[in-house]
């Protein structure tokens, strides 16, 4: 699916194709009717996408998350339960074709946020000699909250080789400088980095995975999976309605993180604000992950106040060492009966903490991934880290070199991959698409 | 041996094809005035005689003064083949009969029968009535008909080959022989393919022998040449792919394919590619994996080749696209080749190979859309 270069594709709203589209109910319907021509059908299903905003609190976990807004969804929106996340390199040197797939991607997105098939014809609704331009694993599935945020990795602008393949280098964003080296890394070249970035969230992990799928094969001569990853569970909580979930360590995850209610601190952490680099960013946001294998077998024998005294909080309710409920601030100056810090300097909670960070703070979504067992009989598991943030050399990388060089919790982590990506502001309207601004 | 099968789609009543009208057949034509067109081949040139023409039945006679085996080709807008004469034995002269119409065209000789060839113009010019639509169709299978003619029986002459290098105890030879007799099949396995039976017996791997049933074929062989190197025993194993490579090759000559099929045909030949030669497990022995490689892209090709009269006419766009990713695979593939063969599947690092699965994918997908524009 690689066909509308050209003029035409840019002047096609994407609401339109959008309303052009059937619903996945809609389509088993009809093919449980025994309807052929299902693709004449889909006529006047209406646009499903129109509206501005984030997600609504209100809305149910199988509802759909306006596509269309200001900013990405799938950064504020309150955390789905399921991730299916994909690194693309790109392998075209042609700029047209990119922009092309950028906007058909951007209306594939539209229709399966809202619950719709990849493509116009969908599922079921083509000729029979032809494949499908949807998979349709999806079918017959409500949007489940689907929301697909997408990044550009720094070698967009630059390659490895130094090429400057698209015409863009002068646009690369200061803030998207690359990460240091850490301590204690080990890296994966294979599972780290991209050009490009797909997050996919849902609580359905079969319609996270279908809208990775679909994207990955409108994108085949123009991008190529270089990593993806699934992850379940989400590790924090990006609204005050969440409650706080735990990670496979059994610690609750995300206390402290920045929620969707925090507009001011939003605007200070999160959002890159106009003047603060190239004009295409203002409105985006910066995307750091991490890949971290959990030594999940030491960690569950090690004992229960060698575990807290690692975190800094208890595990049970999840309140700072010292401090009774989950949300009370941690007194980093208390000391305990031993006359010791009763957080130890070498804490996790401690070294991440906003005070100890110059204020900085994350917007955290991560997730839990188990990819089975190693073949020595030990899960494969861990956390797979993503924070947004407005400077990662602001936020993320004084944090994790203070995290890298000192927390205890490190004995237990391996960081096997890395990302960083620049994700543009939010899809306004019919006749925008992902990257618009900075192609144009 | 694969899962995917060259099968007559249901909806095939869908194409009122109508009788192979018009173009195509010709044999029975009468000679052109003024006599064959004289083509010298050696292993460096491909001196064509007469490089603009009139439309309408030509004869070349092809004469072989290199020392490698060559083969000679007629070639319309994206490598659609006109017509074609392979195995062009050092010393021999092959005549090639094909029917023109006005337009340009190119001609090859392929020394070593292997990549590009060495290219010339040809140009015919005179009267030749556009093809209607439906006339197109007709003409692809009739084109691609020819073309698997000319596939069986260069199978049938490389086997009778192999199969006596095998019987003659001689490895070595019997190891240069096996990529290059397959080189035939896979160019058309989709057609073999559809004779369920036979497939198994000269194609199948180890593991879809069931019980009761002999491992035979060409992947028998290749284990005894790459394993022990002991092919003393493999005697009736040979006499027995011969017989069946014989039986196929009778069946696939009488075979009448729709187009339809020819679409199917061509996007199952990149999904072999895509599925069991990118990696490695077709020729887990040899390792001559990118051989098959090519020739199913190759195949698949001539399958789109034929066809592309029809879909010029009803997809141009699609036309674009096909064109530019077979030259991007085409690219890619390129840079393994090893002398007049290709570099084996161990000698290509995982980078590489990602290459060459991004651009067969990315290849399959406009080739999967060929059966819609075909069928409507």
């Amino acid at each position: 699916m690689t066909t509308p270069a050209g003029g035409d594709a840019t002047s096609e709203p994407n609401s339109q194709q959008a309303g052009r589209g059937i619903s996945r109910r809609r389509a088993m319907t009809l093919a449980g009717v025994g309807a052929a021509g299902v693709g004449a059908v889909a006529a006047g299903a209406g646009a499903l996408i129109a509206g501005g905003g984030q997600a609504s609190a209100t809305a149910t976990a199988a509802g759909a998350v306006p596509f269309l807004g200001e900013h990405q969804a799938g950064i504020t929106t309150a955390a789905q339960d399921r991730l299916h996340f994909v690194a693309f390199d790109v392998v075209t040197r042609d700029r047209d074709r990119l922009v092309a797939m950028l906007q058909e991607w951007t209306a594939a997105a539209a229709r399966m946020t809202a619950g719709k098939d990849a493509g116009l014809i969908g599922a079921v609704g083509g000729v029979p000699e032809a494949p499908p331009d949807d998979t349709g694993e999806a079918l017959g599935l409500p949007p489940s909250q689907l929301t697909v945020t997408v990044g550009f990795g720094p070698s967009l602008f630059r390659d490895a080789q130094g090429r400057d393949r698209f015409g863009i280098a002068d646009r690369r964003p200061a803030a998207l400088a690359d990460l240091p080296h850490f301590a204690g890394d080990a890296l994966k070249p294979e599972l780290s980095g991209g050009d490009i970035c797909v997050q996919a969230c849902a609580n359905d992990p079969q319609v996270a995975v279908h809208a990775i799928r679909n994207l990955a094969r409108i994108g085949m001569g123009v991008v190529s999976v270089r990593w993806s990853q699934l992850g379940f569970g989400r590790t924090s909580s990006t609204s005050r309605d969440q409650a706080t979930p735990r990670n496979l360590f059994g610690f609750k995850d995300g206390t402290a993180n920045l929620k969707a209610e925090d507009a001011d601190l939003l605007r200070e952490q999160l959002w890159v604000q106009p003047g603060d680099g190239p004009d295409w960013m203002a409105g985006g946001s910066y995307l750091v992950t991490r890949k971290i294998r959990m030594l999940i077998e030491t960690w569950d024998r090690s004992p229960l106040a060698e575990q807290e005294a690692i975190t800094g909080r208890t595990k049970g309710s999840g309140a700072p060492l010292g401090r009774r409920d989950e949300f009370d601030e941690p007194d980093f100056a208390a000391k305990g009966d031993d006359g010791e810090p009763a957080i130890a300097p070498t804490a996790h909670v401690r070294l991440a903490h906003p005070d100890q960070n110059g204020g900085a703070r994350l917007l955290r979504r991560g997730y839990n991934f188990v990819d089975g067992s190693d073949g020595l009989g030990r899960l494969d598991a861990g956390l797979f880290f993503i924070a947004y943030q407005r400077d990662p050399r602001k936020q993320f990388v004084p944090i994790q070199t203070r995290l890298a060089r000192n927390d205890a919790m490190n004995e237990y982590l391996r960081h096997v991959s890395s990302g960083l990506f620049a994700c543009p502001p939010g899809v306004r309207d019919a006749a925008d698409w992902w990257g618009r601004a900075l192609f144009s | 041996m694969r899962t995917t099968r060259f099968v007559a789609p249901a909806a095939a009543g869908l194409l009122a094809v109508a009788g192979l009208t018009g173009c195509g057949g010709g044999d029975d034509a009468d000679a052109p005035a003024g006599g064959p067109i004289a083509v010298k081949a050696t292993d460096s040139a491909c001196e064509v005689g007469s490089t603009e023409i009139d439309a309408g039945q030509v004869t070349f006679k092809v004469t072989n003064n290199g020392s490698k085996v060559n083969e000679f080709y007629v070639y319309a807008a994206g490598d659609r083949v006109m017509g074609e004469v392979e195995n062009i034995a050092p010393g021999l002269s092959r005549e090639l009969r094909v029917e023109l119409p006005a337009g340009t065209y190119e001609t090859a000789c392929k020394p070593g029968m292997s990549g590009r060839g060495i290219r010339g113009a040809l140009k015919v010019s005179g009267t030749a009535a556009s093809v209607a639509p439906d006339a197109a169709l007709a003409e692809a299978t009739a084109s691609y008909q020819r073309y698997v003619r000319s596939q069986t029986a260069a199978l049938l002459t490389k086997t009778e080959e192999f199969v006596a290098a095998v019987k003659g105890n001689d490895v070595a030879k019997a190891k240069a022989l096996y990529p290059v007799a397959r080189t035939y099949w896979e160019r058309i396995e989709p057609v073999a393919e559809s004779f369920g039976d036979l497939d198994p017996k000269i194609d199948g791997r180890e593991e879809v022998v069931e019980e009761g049933m002999e491992f035979t074929g060409f992947h028998r062989i290749e284990k005894d040449l790459w394993t022990t190197g002991d092919i003393s025993k493999d005697g009736p194993i040979a006499d027995r792919l011969l017989v069946d490579v014989k039986a196929i090759v009778a069946k696939a000559d009488a075979e009448k394919l729709t187009p339809l099929q020819l679409a199917n045909g061509a996007k199952a030949l990149l999904d072999e590619v895509a599925s069991g030669k990118i990696t490695g497990e077709e020729e887990r022995y040899s390792h001559t994996d990118l051989w098959d490689f090519n020739a199913n892209l190759e195949g698949s090709k001539a399958a789109v080749a034929a066809l592309r009269p029809a879909l010029e006419q009803r997809a141009p766009d699609l036309v674009k696209q096909l064109d530019a990713e077979f030259a991007n695979v085409e690219a890619a593939l390129g840079k393994h080749r090893a002398g007049d063969g290709w570099k084996l599947h161990t000698q290509l690092s995982k980078t590489e190979l990602k290459v060459l699965s991004d651009s067969i994918n990315a290849l399959a997908e406009p080739v999967s859309k060929i059966a819609a524009a075909v069928a409507r």
